[in-house]
């Protein structure tokens, strides 16, 4: 009886996408999906070989002090980094003092109250903040955006597939949209406003090109500070301010492996040699 | 109740006899995982798995415990809590990695564990109870890694809730009231999260009390072993400890060492980007997937695509628990009296399709729900409940059986070049 209901459950489920099945395939031929440009245009993001990458990379320190100052010459003009605070600025190789001038000299204050009367005010920025967002609000943001709303940056290489390669690809990918594409999706025409970047989902954001020419900002070390060399600094920072006890996870990484690796070599011969009389 | 010949608890020293008599711990474990434990001799390393599900849930419990103590769940703060985790708490960054890449662990392990009761057939009589156990363990596992992955209060985690809780409307009528009360509002939001975060600390205690019984209800027949049969006499086993710690240690050094190289060397692998994104109830992410040890069972959700009597979302939501709570039927929908696949010629290969059906559903339920997808996850899901429902009782009924050995010794020796399971077989 069991076996008989168990069957007749069977078949009613086997029965149903059997049904479901019927109506895809005749969907799928009498409305073939049509391609999109999102599809055929999007292109994925090269590999730009970070020294953090890999089992055991590491930061180079001066490349993400130099895309700190991209970011902070360029990119947060727009970007808040809100879950990085300036006292993290010491573990990329500033000393306490720089960290303390260049809090106190961020051009954003931080919100706060003024102690007499008690109106909201602002304040020069210490160690101990997080950078302070370039807007007092999101619809401030988005009023001086164009409607579009410019996503904090502290995680920005881990909220995107492939995120460090990425960010570099996006701020160098800015192109006029192809002729091609065009001609083969007459509607897909970037709208005013917009801007045609292959690396962007869907194919048009909001951003403008942040890296307009060579030189836009000047190294103090000396970097030759091409729009490529400025976008892979900025990688790196970002890469940073999303994962930043990178290097302890990775050094402690290897010593895990090697400490599992002679647990199990021991374990190993310990089952060797209780096993050793018995077959099995 | 044991084996007649299992050794027997002697202690020694005044202390422990002492204790012994006030309070009998150590008595109850060495019965349960000690010396007074009688193992089959011939278990291979798939036997590993079960002490490895426990130490996976031990490490969930001690890291989840920590992280409870620097979490807050609340929907406006939760997010930058666990962000202040990753960065300013004292190794932070490792306690949230083991949990989350844990949580994965945990479930390849029981997946593997389940993989093993089926081939070896560990779910048929004597073992019924430990089986139905095992897949309580499972449901509750289930529950409690979805709202697990709902604290962390990304993207999707907000989205998966949403579609979760989304599939209690599909109930008739009362449907939509039974989500909003489950939810505590319209949509995931603070009362949700707080609810989820109480019966998260919760469910692992529970499933710690269930597991209890599954090792209870495992030590009344004894332990299964590869070639199903069932021990004879002494000859037949070794006492668990130190034969199976032994063994057990290598597996545990084996997990921990692959646990370590997702934690310190990859441990976004099995995450998804958009879990790095504030949860935003206004911006719906372009595919919302969940995390990949339920993706076989989203690809059979969504595979239901056609109203038949009942609305296709019903359907969906139906095979989907269906799929799962077959699994407490398995026992009498296989009536065949072999227990070990290696001796049941026909329903290893059905076995062995069945591992590549669910992987291909895994596949589809994380890709594009483009025609092909769709149509290669409706034809996977028929398989599925094909195998269990339709497959298995009739092959069971219908097969020959390889011969068995006689004992477990005999099919050791075979092995080691004594004579072979066929032979002895004939010659009796």
């Amino acid at each position: 009886m069991a076996r008989l209901i168990s069957l007749v459950i069977g078949a009613g489920f086997v029965f149903v996408l059997a049904l479901a099945l019927f109506f895809t395939a005749k969907e799928a031929i009498q409305n073939p999906a049509r391609e999109s440009a999102e599809h055929e245009f999007h292109l994925h993001p090269e590999d730009i070989h970070l020294s953090s990458a890999g089992l055991f990379g590491k930061f180079d320190r001066e490349q993400v002090q130099r895309g700190f100052q991209v970011y902070k010459e360029v990119c947060a003009a727009c970007h808040s980094l809100k879950y990085v605070a300036f006292r993290d600025l010491q573990k990329i190789g500033y000393s306490e003092a720089e960290v303390k001038a260049i809090a106190n000299q961020w051009v954003i204050e931080q919100p706060s109250v003024n102690p007499e009367t008690g109106e909201a005010a602002t304040r020069k920025n210490l160690p101990s903040d997080h950078f302070p967002s370039p807007f007092a609000n999101e619809v401030a943001a988005r009023a001086a955006n164009n409607n579009a709303l410019p996503p904090d940056l502290s995680l920005i290489t881990k909220a995107r597939e492939d995120g460090p390669n990425y960010v570099h690809a996006l701020i160098t990918g800015y192109r006029n949209q192809p002729a091609e594409l065009l001609r083969k999706f007459p509607d897909a025409k970037t709208p005013s406003g917009l801007h045609y970047n292959p690396y962007f989902a869907n194919l048009n954001i909001a951003m403008p090109p942040p890296l307009t020419s060579d030189g836009q900002v000047t190294y103090s070390d000396g970097t030759k500070a091409t729009r490529d060399q400025m976008a892979r600094d900025v990688a790196a920072f970002l890469t940073w301010t999303a994962e930043p006890n990178l290097e302890a996870r990775h050094a402690a990484g290897l010593a895990a492996v090697i400490f599992l690796a002679i647990f199990i070599y021991l374990v190993w011969g310990a089952y060797q040699n209780v096993w050793r009389d018995v077959k099995h | 109740m044991s084996f007649p010949w299992a050794k027997h608890y002697e202690p020694k020293q005044p202390l422990m006899r002492w204790l012994d008599e006030k309070l009998p711990l150590p008595r109850l474990v060495y019965n349960a995982i000690g010396a007074g434990y009688p193992v089959p001799r011939n278990l291979n390393y798939f036997w590993n798995f079960g002490v490895l599900a426990g130490a996976a849930l031990v490490c969930q419990i001690v890291t989840g415990v920590v992280l409870a103590m620097h979490y807050a769940a609340n929907a406006g703060v939760a997010f930058g809590s666990v962000e202040q985790i990753m960065r300013d708490v004292n190794a932070g960054w490792f306690l949230r990695y083991a949990h989350a890449n844990g949580a994965s662990m945990f479930l390849a392990v029981v997946y593997i564990h389940i993989g093993r009761g089926l081939y070896y057939g560990s779910y048929k009589a004597p073992r019924e109870m430990v089986w139905l156990l095992g897949v309580v363990i499972f449901l509750l596992m289930m529950a409690t890694a979805f709202m697990g992955y709902v604290l962390p209060w990304g993207q999707m985690s907000f989205w998966g809730a949403q579609v979760i809780t989304g599939f209690f409307s599909a109930i008739p009528l009362v449907g939509e009231t039974i989500r909003i009360w489950l939810l505590g509002g319209f949509a995931p939001d603070n009362a949700a999260l707080n609810r989820f975060f109480s019966l998260h600390y919760l469910l692992p205690f529970v499933i710690a009390g269930v597991i209890i019984l599954h090792i209870w209800a495992l030590h009344i027949p004894g332990s299964n072993n590869p070639t199903g049969v069932d021990v004879k006499g002494e000859q037949d086993t070794v006492p668990f400890h130190p034969y199976y710690t032994a063994k057990d240690g290598v597996g545990v050094g084996v997990f921990f060492l692959i646990f370590a190289m997702l934690i310190f060397f990859s441990p976004n692998l099995l995450g998804h980007p958009d879990n790095y994104i504030e949860a935003n109830p206004l911006s719906t992410p372009a595919h919302i997937v969940p995390e990949w040890y339920f993706l076989p069972f989203y690809a059979i959700l969504k595979s239901f695509t056609a109203d038949f009597i009942l609305p296709a979302k019903l359907w969906g939501v139906l095979a989907m628990f269906g799929s799962i709570l077959l699994l407490f039927f398995l026992p009498w929908l296989d009536n065949s009296p072999v227990r070990s696949a290696n001796y049941r010629p026909t329903y290893r290969w059905f076995l062995a399709v069945l591992v590549v059906d669910v992987l291909v559903l895994g596949y589809v339920g994380g890709a594009e729900a483009t025609a092909r997808n769709v149509m290669l996850g409706q034809i996977a899901a028929a398989y599925y409940f094909a195998h269990f429902l339709i497959i298995l009782p009739l092959v069971s009924a219908a097969e020959k059986p390889r011969p068995l050995p006689n004992s477990i010794t005999e099919a050791v020796l075979a092995k080691h070049g004594g004579t072979s399971p066929a032979q002895t077989a004939m010659a009796g």
